[in-house]
């Protein structure tokens, strides 16, 4: 039967400095999710994670993982969480495979069955080859992988990454996408953190949206870019153009003398452009979208609050 | 697998990994206290030390042996702790432990073990050492000498795990063991018995922490103290108490450790 993998209620922070960072979150994630916890800088995402980590003391509220109350029972609660956290949070002069096996025994992992874990969970995310190097040589992409690797050294059930790609190249990006995805499928709900929406648009299923300490948003990744008015194209035209062409309810712009940036909203016909634009000889070999759909949309709700 | 043997094992990692930390730097941590201690033994117990005389009707050297292993124990102990769990603390590797299920006191017994074991064996080799000064030294109550030897690294671990939790800065870690620690060990009776002293001054030695743990040891090795035995190990084992509760009220109320 399907639960909640985390539940949230009525969750506050007021840090030391009377900064409120939290105001009463309410929030559910549905076990296997992909879940994106979307915010502006110094919205109330860190605190959250934090909170549930263990890392930050809650002024008030509850959490529950898998039905487990931290109140109540957190260790039980912390041996189904894995976290990755924002900022690189190991001894950077110790060897990559001792980093992972002392994870594994925090956990009471024995050291035998910690080495044969961490075995495989480097090699998953190839790092076995590094794994007698000191964590300070390695690159940032692959102390981000090292970092992933720790979280998942005793295969949590939820899984809680707050911009585990920030810095990362696109290659790298796109790999620890493919491993995340392959996780989430294979069983572990991901809860993930982001400033790249695009990231959450290709990864998650569900999203919430933080801001001010409060919730604005709690819906399905689908339903959220159902709602989206207008959306911006950029088409490459054959022809050098030195002014846009005038074009019945279309708004359109030159971004360069062969790109047209056109706004269409939702209830307009893509195709109606086209027959337009060919109809003045206008030629489109190329089409793309302007700029993140979502980007678009979360700044909109976050001006709006 | 039971709640005992995942804490144990958690536990055991931690030791096993403050342990690999000191090793891993032994010329920082091992090396240092051998060479000034062979320094100290050279310049005080061979060459000024002869024209010194007796103390406490010991040879000089004899009646020093003690105290600097004292010495050595305690700034080891208090430093190993202090700058260990201030590290982790910089480095933001705490969060390792706190996403843990490890429970407080597991942490701190933990950090304490590297800072007891450290102190124990910076002990060993500084006895070693003085043995090449002095051969004929032997241990007069093993029992007391190993006891003392324990509770005083235990002591100095926890006062470094506290200093630790409150420090925000590399200075916070190294002002008290300059101003506070220094002065008291020097003037805690390891160079001299307080019999030596104008009264006035023997008085305010009394107040003087150092002096109960240095003499404690100092009757375990050479069966001669300025201080009552039981009442030192009383209050020995009254501050281990005492700092072992802060230390574990500070880590539950997540002060300098969580936000």
């Amino acid at each position: 039967m399907s639960q909640f993998a985390l539940e949230i209620t009525d969750l506050k922070k007021t840090y030391d400095s009377d900064v409120v960072a939290l105001k009463g979150i309410n929030l559910t994630v549905q076990e296997g999710d992909f879940f994106a916890l979307l915010g502006p800088n110094g919205a109330g995402k860190s605190s959250t994670i934090g909170i549930i980590a263990s890392l930050v003391t809650k002024t008030d509220g509850k959490v529950k993982i898998f039905n487990i109350d931290t109140d109540e029972n957190f260790p039980e609660a912390k041996r189904l969480l894995g976290v990755v956290s924002q900022e690189i949070n190991f001894n950077n002069f110790e060897k990559v495979i001792d980093i992972v096996t002392t994870q594994a025994g925090f956990y009471g992992i024995p050291l035998k069955e910690a080495m044969k874990k961490t075995e495989i969970t480097l090699k998953r995310l190839g790092l076995w080859e590094k794994r007698n190097d000191q964590a300070r040589t390695l690159s940032g992409g692959f102390k981000r992988r090292l970092m992933i690797a720790k979280a998942l050294i005793h295969e949590p059930k939820l899984l809680i990454l707050d911009e585990p790609t920030a810095g990362v190249d696109i290659e790298l990006r796109r790999e620890m996408w493919d491993f995340l995805k392959e996780i989430n499928e294979n069983g572990t709900t991901i809860i993930l953190t982001t400033h790249y929406l695009e990231e959450a648009e290709q990864l998650c299923k569900n999203i919430a949206i933080i801001d001010h300490g409060e919730l604005i948003e709690n819906t399905s990744m689908k339903d959220l870019l159902r709602r989206l008015d207008v959306q911006g194209f950029l088409l490459d035209i054959d022809q050098s153009l030195d002014n846009p062409p005038s074009i019945d309810n279309f708004q359109i712009s030159l971004e360069d003398s062969n790109t047209l940036n056109v706004a269409i909203k939702k209830d307009q016909s893509i195709n109606e452009l086209f027959d337009q634009l060919s109809d003045q000889g206008i030629n489109v070999s190329s089409m793309r979208n302007e700029s993140n759909r979502l980007e678009e949309m979360f700044i909109e709700m976050v001006k709006k609050n | 697998m039971s709640r005992k043997n995942e804490i144990l094992i958690s536990l055991i990692t931690l030791i096993r990994k403050e342990i690999k930390r000191y090793l891993r730097i032994w010329v920082q941590t091992l090396v240092p206290p051998a060479v000034t201690m062979s320094l100290y033994f050279v310049i005080f117990g061979s060459l000024i030390g002869p024209r010194i005389g007796s103390m406490d009707g010991l040879d000089y050297i004899q009646f020093m042996i003690p105290g600097l292993i004292m010495m050595s124990v305690i700034t080891n102990s208090y430093a190993n702790v202090v700058s260990s769990f201030y590290s982790v603390k910089f480095q933001k590797s705490i969060e390792e432990l706190l996403v843990s299920p490890m429970p407080n006191w597991a942490i701190l017994v933990g950090f304490v073990m590297g800072g007891v074991t450290r102190g124990i064996l910076i002990g060993c080799i500084v006895f070693c050492v003085s043995l090449f000064f002095y051969p004929a030294f032997s241990i007069v109550n093993p029992m007391l000498t190993i006891l003392v030897l324990l509770l005083t690294s235990i002591l100095f671990s926890l006062m470094g795990f506290i200093n630790a939790i409150f420090a925000d800065s590399f200075d916070d870690i190294s002002i008290i063991p300059t101003f506070v620690l220094t002065p008291l060990i020097y003037l805690g009776g390891v160079f001299y018995s307080i019999n030596i002293l104008p009264d006035i001054w023997r008085n305010i030695s009394m107040a003087n922490p150092m002096l109960y743990v240095v003499n404690t040891f100092r009757e375990g090795m050479l069966g001669v103290s300025d201080v009552s035995i039981p009442f030192a190990l009383s209050m020995i084992l009254l501050f281990i108490a005492i700092l072992t509760a802060a230390c574990l009220l500070l880590l539950n109320k997540g002060v300098g450790t969580r936000q």
